[in-house]
């Protein structure tokens, strides 16, 4: 990690007070926002935060890649009693990744609440919105099992909120949302009882502690059991097949800004925790761990590769096939990580990025062409190119990465999923990326041909161009989406030193 | 210096990014006198940058990607004719194009030219593949170009094929590359002298997912129906286009990677018979030319099959001609499109009194693919007859290529000038062809012309030097050689005069299958007939087959997959909730037995 080695971004003072003060900065955001008199101030008080937890995660990515691993012991209390965050490499990559959509989904907001959401609530839902942001950074930072319930919870409850303001634009948010709750809460049941039982089996909460148990421990059926519960619940919340009910419906109904900012990182940091527990937790070698993903985790995320791909195909609205295709691209990530091995999970974690870059470029510009076009079928989208051909490019690039076409980040992901699968020797993974890719195409091909080449329905409300605020951030993403598709090397080395921390060695 | 240094740039930079480059401003272009400039200006500077490159043996210039080393540029002599004939072709095509802005299709006809150079040029099977990606998407947009419902299906299933090959070709680099770890031609078999042709043994790991994938733009029989399909919905400029690149860019694949390999001679051979019966009896003149071409082809695939070095100089020999007649015949259908709306055979004719020029034009493409002497065809096609006849095993092939080139006389060299500009008087009075139509066939036309008259310009050019200029000083001019063109010429010719005086040559009619076994029946080859006939009767049950199994499927994955179908219909929360203790128990199980 050449780059991070020598960049230098914050006093050194600072830096060592990085990682709380990034999990901090949004929390103290979240309550001034919500105090603060309304107006744009919600607003700045937003972009300012993200770019100050964007800031001190770029800091603590930094003093990662010079010492390998960063303890920080909260209030001198040691652990294992005391709470520490603890950010490797892994964790540093998803901090980085969440606060910069947290900054760019802040940019965005300027322009998006305004139609979208009453202004009374700008200042509440700025404040929801932050707490996310500040739920999903403590989630990736922290080394307590317990303390991770707990933002996983401060992130969860921000997310209802935010999917239910949605409901000004589409009434259908409210039982979204609803359903959300009842399934969010169910895995975050799930999880603090499978915590339970390992707390039971090893005496201890912190998750390095909690290893060194386990590893020593043996067979031990409330180990096992609390595997299968704390899996399952952040199952629910990475949305596997087939528990993804709640999804389509959240991210369709919510705020375009709740969706471009749910996409790229909700799903990502459960998907972390997984990773880090089935692989960091629990000793590799336990057969409980590798039949796990074997032969639950693989074969499910296999057929929602395929399974949500053609429902994406058969989607009429717009939002909710995005929303589907996310669900897909979830078990592409699945599978990069269920071959256990260093270069699966650097394929599943460039394949992350990828995917949180294309996904919310997307679903921006669509939000950015809602607001003009008040459509939701892709038959109402039909030939907005002509009217906004700035936003309908972004959607064509997006559509091109999610596709995996060359020269764009999806096909490097996908080419580096396919190449771990042939390195693991797991030839049918081939075949379902193959035709994973190729239902991909169909549905990426139905948007990029109604934008650009359908006639407009007759009497159709006109697109508007979306406004600047919209396409710079937006512009951003489609550009790194470029960029890292000619130049990977940064998102490379991120995915392999993270993978690194999970298996030792990088290829 | 700084001459030297731009000289030494444009010898080691693949010609195919400077048009590309160019056609990325083609969409700017707001004047028809820049749009020439770039159109023609972007494979003029191609042309310089190959012509520069010509002679310095290997330019290697080689860009390192996630550990990967990609080789950009590496041309040699096999290479070179290819991107000789693509450079040229993409400057006819421009200067084709001029009279309609239509920037989508401008610009996306130049990155496929570009893409379709810069996949000749390329030194490795990963750069191979992204050009020959982006070869497949930029050439879509030429079909979808009209913008009708019919042509957007069309383009559908285009795309289909075209996508399908390049996920083939993916997989076989994958697998090659990751059984060997090898990508680079000229690493594939390092103890080859002299060219690297035909470099891949079809036992290497994912050697024959390649074949399959250029065989699938190649048009092999069987896989080829996206040609005759595509082809003719394309706008007047767009089937030009789309004949210059895609096919003979499989052929240059194919000669690379899989020269002598066997069975190429028959499906070759196969290639060249099967689609004559149908181009004599279509009666969309594009269609009837997509069929010629696919038998065209036919000739260059046998030629890489038989593989030795006069084979292989007669595949890329005709590939360069068949570049230049091809576009010339179907620029002049494509003129006759634009003037009179129509290519149908039943509503043309007599059009030589309005057109004479186009006339002219079309009669020299037709005069070439027919193969007469002093003439392009004739130059390159007698390679690949004389590598088979060569050798006494190939006999029955040798009977084939003979019966396709009867065949390209009947169905291209007579049949399509003949009912498009004389023959009945189908009423029409058109004007001539607008003057940069004209132009561009006119350079065409010079190209046949030239090649004929002078073929050792061409044979400089051939991959083995040798064998070509041996060819040339032997056998091309032997009086057995011309006698034996002419007597196919002159006999094809009396037998279409005397059809057409007893009025027995059918496809003036818009229906012609029933008379069409008639012609056959009555020319003696009442075998091929049925054959024809049945495989018609049997693709078009297959056809009603296949279509109503489509409607099936969708409505059934509507059924299953749509918003209101069975997987996302509105489940309660409950039902959720279920799912959730199943999938618990399934980990649980297989957490504590597994």
């Amino acid at each position: 990690m050449t780059l991070f080695d020598t960049l230098y971004v914050a006093p050194p003072a600072l830096t060592a007070q990085a990682p709380i003060l990034a999990i901090a900065g949004p929390l103290i955001g979240a309550c001034a926002a919500a105090l603060s008199p309304g107006g744009r101030s919600g607003w700045v008080i937003s972009v300012i935060t993200a770019a100050f937890a964007l800031w001190m995660s770029l800091a603590v990515a930094c003093e990662v890649s010079r010492q390998g691993v960063l303890l920080y012991v909260i209030g001198g209390f040691q652990p294992p009693l005391g709470i520490a965050l603890r950010i490797d490499a892994l964790g540093s990559a998803m901090a980085l990744l969440v606060s910069t959509m947290g900054l760019i989904g802040a940019v965005y907001s300027g322009h998006a609440l305004v139609s979208e959401i009453r202004a009374e609530t700008h200042t509440l839902f700025q404040s929801g919105y932050l707490l996310c942001l500040a739920g999903f950074l403590g989630l990736v930072s922290t080394g307590d099992a317990f303390n991770a319930f707990v933002f996983l919870e401060v992130s969860s409850i921000g997310t209802y909120a935010l999917v239910a303001a949605g409901e000004q634009r589409d009434r259908r948010a409210l039982p979204a949302a609803f359903n959300y709750l009842i399934m969010g809460t169910i895995g975050a049941t799930f999880y603090v009882i499978g915590i339970g039982f390992l707390y039971g089996a090893t005496g201890t909460l912190n998750m390095a502690d909690m290893a060194a148990h386990l590893s020593i421990l043996g067979d031990n059926t409330a180990v096992q059991a609390g595997f299968a519960f704390v899996v399952t619940g952040l199952a629910i919340k990475a949305a596997i097949f087939p528990l993804h009910g709640w999804l389509p419906g959240a991210y369709a109904g919510a705020p375009s800004l709740v969706s471009v900012f749910l996409a790229a990182t909700a799903t990502k940091t459960a998907i972390y925790l997984i990773a880090r527990f089935t692989f960091d937790v629990f000793p590799d070698a336990s057969t409980f761990g590798q039949a796990f993903l074997h032969v639950v985790l693989a074969p499910l995320a296999a057929v929602s590769v395929i399974v949500c791909s053609v429902q994406a195909i058969f989607e009429k609205e717009v939002r909710r096939m995005l929303a589907l295709s996310s669900v897909a691209q979830v078990g592409f990530i699945m599978l990069g990580l269920s071959l256990a091995n260093a270069a699966g999970a650097s394929a599943a974690m460039f394949y992350i990025f990828a995917h949180a870059l294309m996904k919310a470029a997307l679903f921006m510009a669509l939000g950015a062409l809602a607001i003009s076009v008040r459509a939701r079928t892709l038959d109402e989208f039909a030939g907005v190119a002509r009217e906004a051909p700035w936003t309908a490019a972004a959607i064509g690039v997006g559509a091109a990465s999610l596709a995996g076409l060359p020269l764009t980040m999806g096909f490097i992901a996908k080419w580096k999923l396919v190449e771990a699968a042939l390195q693991g020797g797991v030839i049918w993974m081939v075949a379902v990326f193959a035709a994973g890719s190729a239902l991909t195409l169909i549905y990426a091909w139905r948007m990029v041909e109604a934008l650009f080449f359908s006639a407009p329905v007759p009497g159709a409300r006109r697109a508007r161009e979306a406004p600047v605020g919209v396409l710079v951030p937006l512009w951003v993403l489609v550009a790194l989406s470029i960029w890292f598709g000619l130049n990977a090397s940064l998102p490379e080395t991120l995915a392999n030193s993270a993978a690194a921390v999970l298996f030792g060695t990088a290829r | 210096m700084t001459v030297e240094r731009l000289a030494d740039w444009l010898a080691n930079t693949n010609p195919g990014f400077f048009i590309i480059a160019a056609a990325l401003l083609v969409p700017l272009a707001k004047d028809v006198v820049t749009r020439a400039i770039l159109l023609v200006g972007g494979p003029g500077v191609a042309l310089v940058a190959l012509i520069n490159a010509h002679g310095l043996s290997i330019n290697l210039s080689t860009v390192h990607v996630l550990g990967l080393d990609l080789v950009l540029y590496r041309p040699d002599s096999l290479s070179f004719l290819f991107g000789l004939a693509f450079i040229i072709a993409s400057a006819i095509i421009g200067v084709y194009s001029l009279h309609r802005r239509d920037p989508l299709q401008d610009s996306t006809a130049m990155i496929y030219a570009g893409s379709a150079v810069t996949a000749v040029f390329v030194g490795d099977l990963i750069s191979l593949f992204i050009a020959w990606e982006l070869t497949a998407l930029s050439s879509v947009f030429q079909v979808l170009a009209p913008r009708t419902r019919e042509s957007g299906r069309a383009a559908m299933r285009y795309l289909f094929f075209q996508v399908a090959s390049g996920m083939l070709v993916l997989a076989g680099v994958c697998m090659f590359a990751v059984a060997t770890g090898k990508t680079q031609f000229a690493l594939i078999a390092p103890s080859m002298a002299g060219l690297p042709v035909g470099v891949m043994d079809i036992s290497a790991p994912g050697a024959v997912l390649l074949l399959a994938g250029f065989g699938i733009k190649a048009a092999f029989p069987l896989v080829h129906n996206w040609l005759q399909d595509a082809y003719p919905k394309a706008s007047e400029t767009g089937t030009v286009v789309l004949s210059a690149f895609t096919t003979k860019l499989a052929v240059y694949a194919l000669a690379r990677y899989f020269a002598g390999l066997d069975a190429l001679i028959w499906i070759g051979a196969i290639m060249v018979v099967f689609p004559v019966f149908f181009a004599v009896i279509e009666n969309d003149l594009r269609k009837a030319l997509a069929y010629g071409l696919n038998s065209q082809i036919g000739f260059m695939v046998c030629a890489v099959g038989i593989g030795t070095q006069l084979a292989v100089n007669g595949a890329a020999a005709h590939a360069f001609v068949s570049v230049m007649y091809q576009a010339l015949l179907f620029m002049s259908t494509g003129a006759v499109l634009y003037r009179t709306g129509t290519a149908k055979a039943t509503e043309l004719g007599g059009l030589h009194r309005t057109m004479p020029w186009t006339t002219l034009f079309c009669l020299v493409g037709a005069a070439s693919i027919s193969g007469t002497p002093y003439l392009s065809g004739f130059v390159a096609k007698s390679m690949a007859m004389s590598a088979a006849h060569t050798d006494p095993t190939l006999m029955i092939v040798w009977l084939m290529l003979m019966f396709g080139s009867v065949g390209a006389i009947v169905h291209s060299g007579i049949r399509i000038p003949y009912f498009a500009f004389f023959g009945r008087d189908g009423g029409k009075r058109s004007e001539e062809a607008p003057f940069n139509m004209l132009m561009a066939m006119g350079m065409a036309a010079a190209l046949c012309i030239l090649v004929g008259v002078a073929p050792g310009w061409l044979y400089q050019f051939l991959p083995y030097q040798e064998s070509a200029r041996a060819y040339l000083e032997s056998e091309l001019w032997a009086p057995v050689h011309l006698i034996q063109q002419f007597q196919l010429l002159v006999l094809a010719a009396l037998a279409f005069m005397l059809l057409q005086w007893r009025k027995l040559y059918p496809a003036e009619q818009a229906g012609v299958t029933i008379d069409v076994e008639w012609l056959w029946r009555r020319g003696g080859a009442q075998f091929w007939s049925a054959i024809s006939g049945s495989l018609g009767r049997g693709a078009r049950v297959a056809g009603e087959w296949m279509t109503r199994a489509g409607i099936a499927i969708r409505a059934a994955g509507r059924q299953v997959f749509a918003s209101d179908g069975w997987v996302a219909a509105k489940v309660p929360a409950s039902a959720s909730a279920g799912w959730c203790l199943a999938i618990l128990g399934l980990v649980l199980v297989v957490a504590l037995f597994g």
